[in-house]
Order: C-alpha cells, then sequence, then structure tokens
C-alpha cells in the first residue's frame, strides 16, 4: 500500500498541469503522511495533528495560493458532504491544488455510481453483451465459430455486478486515503456558515468547520406516487443490481439511460420486456433520429414491447399468488387504458436528489423540487437569490446534469475556483453514453435542440451522418449496425453535437467532446490522423465529411498546424498518464 | 381447428373482415373496372420486405394536389426494416390522402389516390370520403380468420375461456410475424397469458425451427427430427425389388407424400375450359420487361375471379361447414431440386402485378435458399400449377389439404378456332383445368368461377390496374 501511494502521489504531481511550483514539496509531504497511514485509522488524533504539518509544507511552496494560506483558525480547507463520485473527483483534484481537505460519507464510499448504478451495471452489461453474441447463432457462423449450447448461473453473474463494486469502492477509498484526504463517517449537516456537524446514530456528534463547503449528496432512485415497492418483485435498480432474479416477463417503467441498459441485460438473460413510458416516444431523452434507429436495432428485434403515452398511476407487487399488476392510465387524459400483468416491474423513472436532512434551512436556502439552487459556478443561491459565499452543490444534488463524471467535472471546476482560479464547466462538452449493445453515446446539443438555438441565434447548421457499415473495423467484427452524426455550424464549423450508435460509441464520444471542451472547430479536428483500421475513423469519416460554407475557405490558416489540435493532443497525453481517471469510474 | 371450436370467436372477426373487403375488396374492385374510364387511381400500402405486414407512413413527399409524374416519389414508408421512399406507377394528381404521415396501413391497402386529370380530383375525393369510412374503422385488421384457418389443431380448446389478452411481449410479436389472432389462442402461460410457445403452437411451427411443421409442405429441414409420420399410405409395404437403389425421403418429400396420401380423402372433381391467350400474350410482352411473369399474370387474374366467387376461395375443414376466407392467397407450386414447395402470394387481388412480381421474385429465391417462413407457404386459399412451360397442354392436379380448389394450366399454342359466324382463324388456346372439392364446390360454381377466369383473361386490361 505504502508504494502505490507514494507512486500515483507522485504521478499525479508531475502529471498536473502547473505542477512544477509545488512539485518538490508536496512530493515528501506525500510520502511521509503515506508512512503514517499505516497506523491511522487506530489513533484519529495522531491523524489531526499530523495533518496541518503536511499542509505547512505544501502550503509553504504554493505560495502563490495566497488565499489558501492563511487557514482562519478553519479545521479543513474544504469538506466535502459525500464521497461518491463527484465528492471523490473534488477531493482529488483538493489535494492537488494543497487543500487540508475532509469527505463525510454516511453511507459507503462510492456513492450511486460505484455502488448501485454505473459500476455494478457494467459487469451485467458485460455479461449480457457476451450472451447476446454467443446466442446469435447466425453472427457466429458468420465469422465461423462453432457454438453448441450456453447458458449462464444467475448467482455467479450476480457475484460479478458485486465483486466489480466492491474492487472499485476499495480503489476509491485507497486513491483518498493514500493522498491524506480524511473520511469521515456519518451523516453530514450544516449547522450554520462555514460549520458541519457529522455522527452516526449512537455515536457522539462532531462539529468541525470548514473554509469551503462542496455539498455532494447525490440522488436515489424516484418512485412516483401509487407505486409500492417491495423490493421481490417491484423495485429500482438498486434492487436490480443485485440479479437476485430474472423475471420471465419484466415490465420497465421509464426508457431513460437505466430502463434502455436493463432492458439489454433482461433480454440477453431470457426476460422478455414491456416498456412504459410516459412521452408520446420511446428515449425521450435522445436525438429523435438515433432514438428512431436505437429502436429498430434495440427494441424491434428483441422481445421486447411498449406502451407509450401511458403513466403507470398504480403499481401491486406479486402477492397471493396473483402477478404485479400495473394500472396504465392515458398521460393527457388520465383514463385508465389497460392494466398489464406481469412477473415484475423495474421503475426507472429518473432520480430524485437526496438532500434530505442538510440542513440547508440553518442557512436559508430552499431546495427546489428537492435540487439544490447553483448558479454556473456551483454557488448555492440562498431563498433570496444571493450566493452563500463558501458553499458550492455539486453533482445530481444540484440536478444540472445528472451524470457522474459531469458531478466529479463540477467538483474540480469548484476547487479551481476555491484555489483562485475562475472556471466555469461547460456542459455542452459533457458526454454521456448508454451501454447497450451496441452503445450510444452523445455531446453537445441533439438536432432539434442545435436548430432551435440556430433560429434563435440567427445562424446555420449543417448535419452530416456516417454508417459504421463503412467502418472496416466494425465490418470485420461484424457489428455494422450503427450511425454516427455531427451537427455544426455552417459558418464558422463548431461543433455543436455529436451522437453515436453503435460498436463502444461510448469510447468514442471523446474525441468530439474533447473538440467542444477545447473550441476546435471541424476544418481543424478534420487533419487529424486516426489509425486504420480503428472505430475511431467513424469520427474521421464524420469530419471529413463537414463542409463549411465557401465564404468561409479563403481566410482559415493555410500552413501552420492548428493550433487547437495540438491542444486535443496535449490534453489526451495529459488524461492518459493521469492514473485518477481510472480509480474514478 | 381453433376458429371452429370457438365459434364465437370466428364469428366475431368475419363480419369484421368482411367490411374490410366490403371497403377495400370487391366493390371497389367492381368500381375499379369503372376506374378504367375514370382513371381514378389507388396507391397501395408496398411490400417493402418479406416479413412487412404493415408500413407506417412516415410522411408524404407530395401533397393533395400535387401533379407526380411516374417514378417520382411520393410517399415515405417506414417498414420493419427500414424508411423507404416510395414512387408511383403512374403520372396524375395525388387528389386525396388517405392515410395520413404517422399512419399506418396493412400491405396492399390504398393510401392515396391518385386522378389522373383535374376533373377526376373531385370524383377521386368522393371515392377517399367513401373509403375512410371503411378501412379507418377498422384499425388493424386482425387476419384472425387467415391465422385460424390455418392453425392445425392445438389441443382442445373448445371448453377454454377466452384469455383476458394478456400476451407476453414475444408472444405478440410472433403473432403479428405468423399472423395468429392472440385472441383465438388459449394461453398456458402463468396467470393464463399467452407465450411465445402458445403462439408458435397455434401458427404451427416448433419452438426450435429444427422440426418440420406436419400440415403443409415444410421447409427443408434436417431429417433427424421428423415427427412420428402419420399413417402412410395405406400401410403396405412392398418388398424391395431385387438390384435397386432405396433413397429415403427426405423430410420435404415426405410432407408431399404425407400431404398427397390425405387428399384421398376428400371427394374432387374437375372441370376443364379452354380460353384464347392472343391479349395475354401481348400484356406479357409488354410488362415482361418490367419483371411480370406469365406465372404472375395468371395468379392476378385468378385472383381477381375469385373475389367474384368466395366459395370456390373457401375450403372445408370438417366436413359439416365452409370457411370462407377474406385473404385471396395464391399458392404457386415451384418444382424444387428433389421437391415441391407453394410460395404463397397473400393478398393477391390486392396488390398490383407490379408489387405481386416483385413480391414472387423474393419468394422464389426464399424457396431455392429455403428460407420461406411457414406463413409464407402454408396460407394460401387457393393453388395455381402451371406446367406450361414444358408444353405440356392439359393436365389435373391433387387438391391440397385446407383448400377448396387448385387450377392446372396448361400451355397455350396455336390453334384452330371457328367463331360464331363460322370463320376459322387460328388463336393461341390455353386450357385450364380446375379441381375442387365437391363438399363445398359444386360444378355449376366452378364453371361460373372458370367463366369469369376466362374473360379475364381473354380481356387482360383489367390485370394492370
Amino acid at each position: 500500500m505504502q508504494s502505490t501511494a507514494a507512486a500515483s502521489v507522485s504521478a499525479s504531481a508531475i502529471a498536473s498541469g502547473g505542477g512544477a511550483r509545488s512539485e518538490p514539496a508536496r512530493r515528501p509531504g506525500g510520502l511521509r503522511v503515506c508512512g503514517l497511514r499505516g497506523e491511522s485509522p487506530a489513533c484519529p488524533s495522531l491523524r489531526i495533528s499530523q495533518a496541518p504539518a503536511r499542509l505547512a509544507v505544501a502550503r509553504a511552496a504554493a505560495a502563490t495560493n495566497g488565499a489558501v494560506a492563511g487557514s482562519g483558525g478553519f479545521d479543513y480547507d474544504l469538506v466535502i458532504i459525500g464521497a461518491g463520485v463527484g465528492g471523490h473527483g473534488a477531493a482529488l483534484h483538493a489535494v492537488e491544488e494543497g487543500l487540508k481537505t475532509a469527505i463525510i460519507e454516511g453511507d459507503v464510499v462510492g456513492g450511486t455510481c460505484v455502488n448501485r448504478g454505473c459500476v455494478p451495471s457494467k459487469a451485467l452489461l458485460a455479461v449480457s453483451g457476451r450472451m447476446r453474441e454467443l446466442h446469435d447463432e447466425h453472427h457466429m457462423k458468420s465469422l465461423g465459430l462453432q457454438v453448441s449450447s450456453t447458458g449462464y448461473d444467475r448467482q455467479a453473474v450476480a457475484d460479478h455486478a458485486n465483486n466489480l463494486a466492491s474492487k472499485i469502492r476499495s480503489n476509491l477509498t485507497n486513491s483518498m486515503k493514500a493522498l491524506g484526504v480524511d473520511i469521515l463517517t456519518g451523516v453530514g449537516t450544516i449547522v450554520g456558515k462555514q460549520k458541519v456537524r457529522y455522527g452516526k446514530v449512537g455515536f457522539p456528534e462532531k462539529e468541525i468547520t470548514a473554509r469551503n463547503i462542496i455539498i455532494a449528496t447525490g440522488s436515489t432512485p424516484f418512485v412516483p406516487k401509487g407505486i409500492e415497492i417491495d423490493g421481490k418483485t417491484v423495485f429500482t435498480s438498486d434492487h436490480a443490481l443485485k440479479l437476485e432474479s430474472v423475471p420471465d416477463w419484466i415490465a420497465i417503467v421509464g426508457s431513460g439511460y437505466i430502463g434502455l441498459e436493463f432492458s439489454d441485460v433482461y433480454t440477453a438473460l431470457g426476460s422478455e420486456v414491456t416498456f412504459v413510458e410516459a412521452l408520446d416516444q420511446l428515449m425521450p431523452g435522445f436525438d429523435p433520429e438515433i432514438a428512431k434507429l436505437a429502436q429498430r436495432v434495440l427494441i424491434n428485434p428483441r422481445k421486447i414491447d411498449y406502451h407509450t403515452g401511458v403513466f403507470a398511476s398504480k403499481i401491486t407487487p406479486a402477492k397471493d399468488g396473483k402477478p404485479v399488476l400495473i394500472e396504465l392510465i392515458d398521460a393527457k387524459t388520465k383514463e385508465h387504458k389497460e392494466t398489464l400483468e406481469v412477473d415484475a416491474a423495474l421503475i426507472a423513472t429518473g432520480r430524485a436528489p437526496f438532500t434530505k436532512g442538510l440542513g440547508l434551512e440553518n442557512i436559508n436556502v430552499v431546495t427546489q423540487r428537492g435540487f439544490v439552487p447553483v448558479d454556473e459556478r456551483m454557488r448555492v443561491m440562498d431563498a433570496d437569490g444571493n450566493v452563500v459565499p463558501n458553499l458550492y452543490c455539486i453533482g445530481d444534488a444540484n440536478g444540472k446534469l445528472m451524470l457522474a463524471h459531469a458531478a466529479s467535472a463540477q467538483g474540480i471546476s469548484v476547487v479551481e475556483q476555491i484555489s483562485g482560479r475562475d472556471h466555469i464547466l461547460n456542459h455542452l462538452s459533457i458526454p454521456a453514453a448508454c451501454f447497450t449493445h451496441p452503445e450510444i453515446s452523445m455531446v453537445g446539443l441533439t438536432e432539434p435542440q442545435a436548430r432551435e438555438k440556430a433560429d434563435k441565434e440567427g445562424f446555420e447548421i449543417s448535419v452530416v451522418k456516417t454508417s459504421f457499415k463503412a467502418n472496416t473495423k466494425a465490418l470485420a467484427e461484424n457489428e455494422g449496425d450503427g450511425i454516427a452524426k455531427l451537427i455544426y455550424r455552417s459558418d464558422t464549423g463548431e461543433i455543436l453535437g455529436v451522437h453515436i450508435l453503435g460498436l463502444h460509441a461510448a469510447d468514442l464520444i471523446h474525441e468530439a467532446s474533447n473538440a467542444i471542451a477545447l473550441g476546435t472547430r471541424v476544418q481543424d479536428i478534420k487533419f487529424a490522423v486516426h489509425a486504420h483500421p480503428t472505430l475511431s475513423e467513424v469520427l474521421d469519416e464524420l469530419f471529413k465529411a463537414a463542409k463549411l460554407q465557401p465564404r468561409e475557405v479563403p481566410d482559415s490558416k493555410p500552413s501552420q498546424p492548428p493550433q487547437p489540435l495540438l491542444k486535443v493532443l496535449s490534453f489526451i497525453t495529459a488524461l492518459l498518464s493521469s492514473p485518477k481517471r481510472d480509480q474514478q469510474r | 381447428m381453433a376458429s371452429l371450436a370457438s365459434p364465437s370467436l370466428s364469428l366475431h372477426t368475419v363480419p369484421g373482415r368482411a367490411r374490410l373487403a366490403a371497403a377495400a375488396g370487391a366493390p371497389p374492385r367492381r368500381r375499379r373496372v369503372a376506374v378504367v374510364r375514370a382513371k381514378v387511381r389507388e396507391i397501395f400500402m408496398p411490400a417493402l420486405s418479406s416479413t412487412m405486414t404493415e408500413g407506417k407512413i412516415v410522411s408524404w413527399t407530395a401533397a393533395e394536389g400535387d401533379r407526380v409524374a411516374k417514378g417520382d416519389p411520393v410517399v415515405v414508408v417506414e417498414s420493419d426494416k427500414a424508411d423507404m421512399d416510395v414512387e408511383t406507377f403512374h403520372d396524375g394528381i395525388v387528389a386525396a390522402v388517405l392515410v395520413p404521415a404517422g399512419g399506418t396501413a396493412p400491405v396492399g391497402a390504398p393510401i392515396a389516390l391518385l386522378a389522373e386529370s383535374e376533373e377526376e380530383v373531385a370524383l377521386a375525393q368522393a371515392r377517399a370520403q367513401a373509403l375512410s369510412q371503411g378501412p379507418s374503422r377498422e384499425p388493424h385488421p386482425p387476419h384472425a380468420v387467415a391465422a385460424a384457418a390455418r392453425a392445425p389443431p392445438p389441443p382442445a380448446p373448445v371448453a377454454a375461456p377466452a384469455t383476458k389478452g394478456i400476451a407476453t411481449p414475444y408472444a405478440k410479436k410472433l403473432a403479428k410475424q405468423h399472423r395468429v389472432d392472440i385472441a383465438a389462442v388459449v394461453g398456458t402461460g402463468p396467470h393464463g397469458r399467452v407465450t411465445a410457445a402458445d403462439i408458435q403452437a397455434a401458427a404451427g411451427i416448433n419452438p426450435k425451427p429444427k422440426v418440420a411443421p406436419p400440415p403443409p409442405p415444410p421447409p427443408p429441414a434436417p431429417p433427424a427430427a421428423v415427427r412420428p409420420a402419420p399413417p402412410m399410405a395405406s400401410g403396405a409395404v412392398l418388398p424391395p425389388l431385387p438390384g435397386g437403389r432405396v433413397v429415403p425421403f427426405t423430410t420435404m418429400q415426405a410432407a408431399v407424400s404425407r400431404n398427397m396420401v390425405e387428399s384421398l380423402s376428400v371427394p374432387t372433381f374437375r372441370v376443364g375450359y379452354s380460353m384464347t391467350t392472343d391479349k395475354l400474350d401481348a400484356l406479357y410482352e409488354k410488362v415482361k420487361s418490367k419483371g411480370v411473369t406469365k406465372t404472375v399474370l395468371l395468379v392476378k387474374a385468378a385472383a381477381m375471379a375469385l373475389t367474384q366467387h368466395p366459395a370456390v376461395n373457401a375450403s372445408c375443414r370438417d366436413g359439416k361447414s365452409f370457411s370462407y376466407n377474406t385473404n385471396v392467397n395464391i399458392g404457386v407450386a415451384v418444382a424444387l431440386e428433389g421437391g415441391l414447395l407453394t410460395p404463397v402470394l397473400e393478398d393477391a387481388d390486392k396488390l398490383d402485378i407490379y408489387l405481386l412480381a416483385q413480391k414472387w421474385r423474393v419468394l422464389l429465391k426464399k424457396a431455392r435458399t429455403k428460407q420461406l417462413q411457414p406463413n409464407e407457404y402454408n396460407s394460401g386459399t387457393f393453388t395455381l400449377s402451371n406446367l406450361g412451360m414444358f408444353g405440356v397442354d392439359r393436365f389435373d392436379a391433387i387438391l391440397p389439404a385446407g383448400q377448396g380448389a387448385i387450377m392446372a394450366v396448361g400451355t397455350s399454342k396455336p390453334t384452330v378456332v371457328a367463331d360464331k359466324d363460322g370463320f376459322f382463324s387460328i388463336k393461341s388456346e390455353m386450357l385450364v383445368n380446375v379441381t375442387a372439392d365437391h363438399r363445398i364446390i359444386y360444378g355449376a360454381d366452378l364453371a361460373a368461377f372458370l367463366q369469369t377466369f376466362a374473360k379475364i383473361v381473354e380481356d387482360p386490361e383489367g390485370l394492370t390496374l
């Protein structure tokens, strides 16, 4: 443990952008703390007494961080309430910036993503992808493979998901411990300005002061009224990920990311699925064209049917020999339409912020539908619309973009501000992915959103598309289903949105999201070289297909290597060499 | 037989279908003959893939009142596979859109009316109104009868109560694919729900498509899994001749043999009719370049005649009643290497010859590559067998089980014909021989049908509509 910790500290110090100035000081600091870490759990006082010493070393070197230096009698520079992916990302960056940091967690480190979300679901989806492939005789035959029979052991699949979650959880915990983040156990409550109380039931509560506080308490599955959860036949993603049963027929209420991913898992394991969607279209959040194709690829050929434009007004768990009953009412007229009888129901109607008991009333903050109101810098706003100083909220709890990596990015943005550098996160550069087979990914605006923006702001947009059927690597894999779509400004070449449905779409999107984040335009990125034959060439095709309005051509710089391109490359290099990326999810 | 076991159900569905037939079937057909002069044409929902049973209109590229030329795309249709532009076969003015964007229509149903000139627009619109009262009231024709008619006897469904209509997603999919009416299927799943296995049983297919279905000529399949054969021949096995070679039947050949033996239990009779084919031959020369074969023309002619003689399109399934079929599905006997199949052109009365030809090509290809789906070879209500290409002048065919009649077509060859004024001339003449089940089809029925058929063949203009 000692050695890994040391390695990761030094690596991150080297990788950090402006690391040169504080690197020599921070490295010994990190090492020394690590030496103590082995004993520290048994000896909390030691930890507290040692930490300032370390900080002093770090701060002495980081003299430019004037704002941070005078701790002014606060116990911590930063206290984060909630150790999910958002809190973890913020904590790591805070340590890198030399802040004395604590993280309060009332449940398990890792939060929803690691324990009940993205992580275990990826384990199930890994199984479903393989099952799907093995079951597809035609696909196998066309590759020249013969498979005699396939089957699965439910418990072993469930164990795989569970083991993965514990592994990632311990990685996360270790990475924070190794860097010297204090992990405080209990439920955190804000009792006043820069003051947090935390404690477990049955233990004395403790109060600490912090120069800055980040709320990162995340969310829980949202269960609409009238739905009775019993955890066995009617359940949320929390239960479903344990895979305690594989029902013959399961209704999935909600056809967003969560519902779609579970439909992939369940149908691969032999269940039949019925979607219940309140809006008129399945997959309402996706670009319409992608949703349509996704329906053709992910819904129509599978054992799935659906009811759209209906609410599940009442769901009764199976009992007394009766199946699960789902009453459907018309979403508009509220008239009763049909009663479904199924073996199980998964409620995937979205997630509700987990912000109760935070003590927001103590500082005059009123939540909106449970979400903590924030400005574009994640600063919490009070009931009068004023910024509450030194208090931030990131991730699902603020509801801006309910994705694990968005929470982490917001946390890093907050730490940047705390460290004296103003930073506003561009949410349009945050990619999203749905890990079905094939995957769906997107970044930026959908086509209708882009058209609306174009109408409002008076510019024109262009759309180019390419098919996975034109990609050598995809064809080699016999996975030609899929498209990629690029939406950009016809005049400037600014990338507004990229949507991909196809093999490994989730991994492919980053070239586009990085381009958006760095402001790289299509006319520049089209000269970047992609290895052949790779799936990345799908995006290469897309960029090369993009044409600007002719009048733009004369004033584009001819011979110099495009600046933003170099930025992309250095950013990617930084990403690759930074170990904390692996630990996040 | 499922349909007969629950008479209330079949009664329930038949009027529904009949209404549809009344709206989109027979009377418009008669009207359509008049239309030849009025020049209002229907644009049909095309069959864009072999598995497509209905299509969704994504958008109309031509609006009402637009003038379109032959070959212009007029509508974008979403099938089970893809969106496709559909072109018009005729010049004209889009007079009325019968199925708006977003709506669905079964394959072969009219989706718009095309008027040849401004004057006909009003006429077409009037007709559109008449039409819209029919089909629009029929949301999704349930294909109940066709399915029930084909269903092999499932285990005693007589007393079983109708299910609450709860069927699993896959069951629904299969039912649609194989045109099984879910309401007529008794669910055996948990809580009485209809499962995929129930539908497969009702459609006469086995869960693993490795096993051949018993009644009609099955798709070629590994012989390993042939079901215990029902009583073959009369049971008498003749001793082998010395020096001979014994080659066991393939699955397909076994099924043919079984069906032929079974047909002996049906009292059949035959009626022949000769007709001149000069005009048909001339028409054939014209449409040949568009891929329309003689067989397709004959299928279309038979389908048109059958709509006027529903008795010949009926079948006797239990020896006690007529089963009238609302769909005109014509099976065409195809010789394959080592076997015989009858791919079925469904709704042959509703599709135009070009669509039929296109469908036929697909079916033939599938038949040759042994990829026919069960509903593509066992949904026939009438069969056509053409040996004309071999120069055969006449033959008679054996009636397949579950159908009322089969038509055997000989070659058309120059013949000296005397007309009623005593003038001789040389005309191409073709001999057609129909074998029918005398329990339900009587001599006069068959004669009248043949007369109609001959009229269509001798004046084949109506075929191209």
